[in-house]
């Protein structure tokens, strides 16, 4: 598959591979997102999504091949480098993996703080700005994670990640787990972030709705690879038998 | 060459050193993960409330199971000896070795393994539902070191608090064995206190410390080792938490043996 250039990428992963013992979850995953851009990942469960999040974020690290971030290398640096570079990034965890531990303002302003107990009055301040901004009220600034709905943990998860003005956000299976209609809240909320902080959005999901609703390309990765991108208009008619037999739900195909 | 060797001696030999590079491999996992605690325990950022919360958990919570521990042991202990050495005609012998036993040994592993029970059990348990449900990887991505905001604080604060815990034992044990000898055994309280007092000597009691801070970096170790490797939901959860304790437990043991031998050498 062809890379589509067009000045510097802002993330770009070039022949990526991951193993776990015998098992080769990324077998040369090629990929590039373009700054301001949003881009879904699609693709059946345990084909590598997460992992290719955790590779660029250096959770965890490829056995072989190139990530870069702005231009910067990521594979292979040190931990104080790593964490220079993951200033860029704010990730949604798909199950939240708020902190249950601490109190809802504590979550939001975590990336800020790092745990420290600084200024407890400005923290809630920027907590509640941060709330404020994915619908949620200053009351739930004392609860903990558990004494709130899903889809409130959520945005709360979401709220945590954008908090120190990433440039970067990964977001893994926003809508999964949530009812219809708090799915689409959480698209919308997306794509406004998106519009309005002017960040790269990178989204991993196999709910076809979401990811032609927040997603301007689309790359479906099979088998340790990806096997098609395109921009989203393509989506239902990309002419790859994969990606039809994926997008349509189709117990029958080429998937098995 | 291995054409000359039939397969099923080869897979003998395959067997056998599977397991043992396993164990290796193992032993080689948490000497790393001891060293890299150890370098971020005194490079910043440090995180001085947190150690002080552990503190209160481990040191100050436990203290109720440790001192009822305590207090039952050193009873039974005194009867235990009364009655085997009155056969011997040498029950007078109860304070002295109420006080060796207990400093030297029953209160330092009694109160390791209570609090291994306790302590290690909670922190497997807790860093490794933070495994599973990511928020390991969240504290990452966050910018924040797992080893110095999670992992650190537990040791450092069970290093220092089981030296404190097994002091405490110790005078609470002593007391159980005076407080029987006393009302049951018929035992002069004025005699039993300085027989008591000239049989506690200072290197008992430093053993007693150095075994305590052995105990406590174990704990601290299993824990947080096993809670951090954690996979696999909840039932991951349930496993890594079952290792720890078992593993903290045979560790706590062994290395009173290796200091005892030590000690004593």
């Amino acid at each position: 598959m062809a890379e589509i250039v067009r000045g510097a990428p802002k993330i770009k992963l070039t022949e990526v591979v991951k193993r776990f013992g015998d098992n080769s979850v990324l077998d040369g995953v090629n990929l590039s997102v373009e700054p301001g851009e949003s881009v879904a990942i699609i693709g059946g469960s345990g084909t590598g999504k997460s992992v290719t999040l955790k590779c660029i974020l250096g959770l965890l690290r490829p056995d072989s091949g190139s990530i870069t971030v702005d231009g910067t290398e990521v594979v292979g640096v040190g931990s104080r480098e790593m964490s220079r570079i993951r200033t860029k990034f704010g990730m949604l965890f798909q199950g939240g993996a708020l902190f249950d531990s601490m109190p809802v303002w504590r979550n939001v302003t975590f990336g800020l703080t790092q745990g420290r107990m600084t200024d407890a009055a400005q923290m809630r301040r920027i907590a509640e700005e941060n709330l404020e901004r994915v619908g949620l009220k200053r009351d739930i600034l004392n609860l903990r994670p558990n004494e709130l709905s899903g889809g409130m943990q959520k945005r709360v998860a979401l709220a945590r990640a954008i908090a120190p003005r990433p440039e970067i956000i990964f977001f893994d299976e926003p809508t999964t787990g949530l009812d219809p209609i708090r799915a689409d809240m959480i698209n919308d909320l997306i794509t406004s972030l998106v519009e309005d902080l002017g960040v790269t959005a990178l989204t991993i999901t196999h709910d076809m709705v979401s990811a032609r609703k927040i997603a301007n390309r689309v790359a479906m990765l099979y088998n340790g690879r990806i096997i098609w991108h395109g921009p989203r208009d393509r989506l239902y008619d990309s002419g790859n038998p994969y990606v039809d037999q994926f997008v349509q739900g189709r117990a029958d195909g080429p998937i098995r | 060459m291995t054409d000359s060797f039939p397969a099923s001696i080869l897979a003998a030999f395959a067997a056998l050193g599977r397991p043992v590079i396993g164990v290796f491999a193992m032993i080689g996992r948490i000497a790393t993960f001891a060293v890299t605690a150890l370098l971020r325990a005194v490079t910043p950022p440090f995180y001085p409330a947190r150690f002080a919360a552990q503190l209160m958990e481990i040191g100050w919570y436990s203290l109720p199971v440790v001192g009822l521990t305590a207090i039952f042991t050193g009873s039974a202990l005194a009867q235990q000896i009364y009655t085997g050495g009155s056969r011997f005609d040498a029950s007078s012998t109860v304070p002295a070795i109420v006080v060796f036993g207990m400093v030297r040994e029953l209160g330092p592993v009694l109160v390791g393994l209570m609090v291994a029970g306790r302590v290690a059990s909670a922190m497997a348990a807790e860093l490794g539902t933070m495994r599973v449900t990511e928020q390991l990887d969240a504290l990452a991505t966050l910018r924040t070191d797992a080893f110095r905001y999670l992992i650190v604080p537990r040791m450092a604060a069970a290093v220092i608090a089981l030296p404190v815990m097994v002091l405490i034992a110790n005078s609470i044990g002593i007391m159980g064995g005076f407080l029987l000898a006393i009302y049951k055994l018929g035992f002069n309280a004025a005699s039993y206190l300085a027989t008591t007092r000239k049989f506690l000597q200072a290197d008992d009691i430093w053993m007693a410390v150095i075994k305590a801070a052995v105990f406590g970096f174990i704990i601290g170790l299993m824990g947080c080792y096993n809670g951090s490797r954690t996979a696999g939901g909840a039932a991951g959860v349930g496993k890594a938490t079952t290792d720890a304790v078992v593993s903290a437990f045979i560790l706590i043991l062994f290395s009173d043996l290796i200091i005892t031998l030590v000690a004593i050498r």
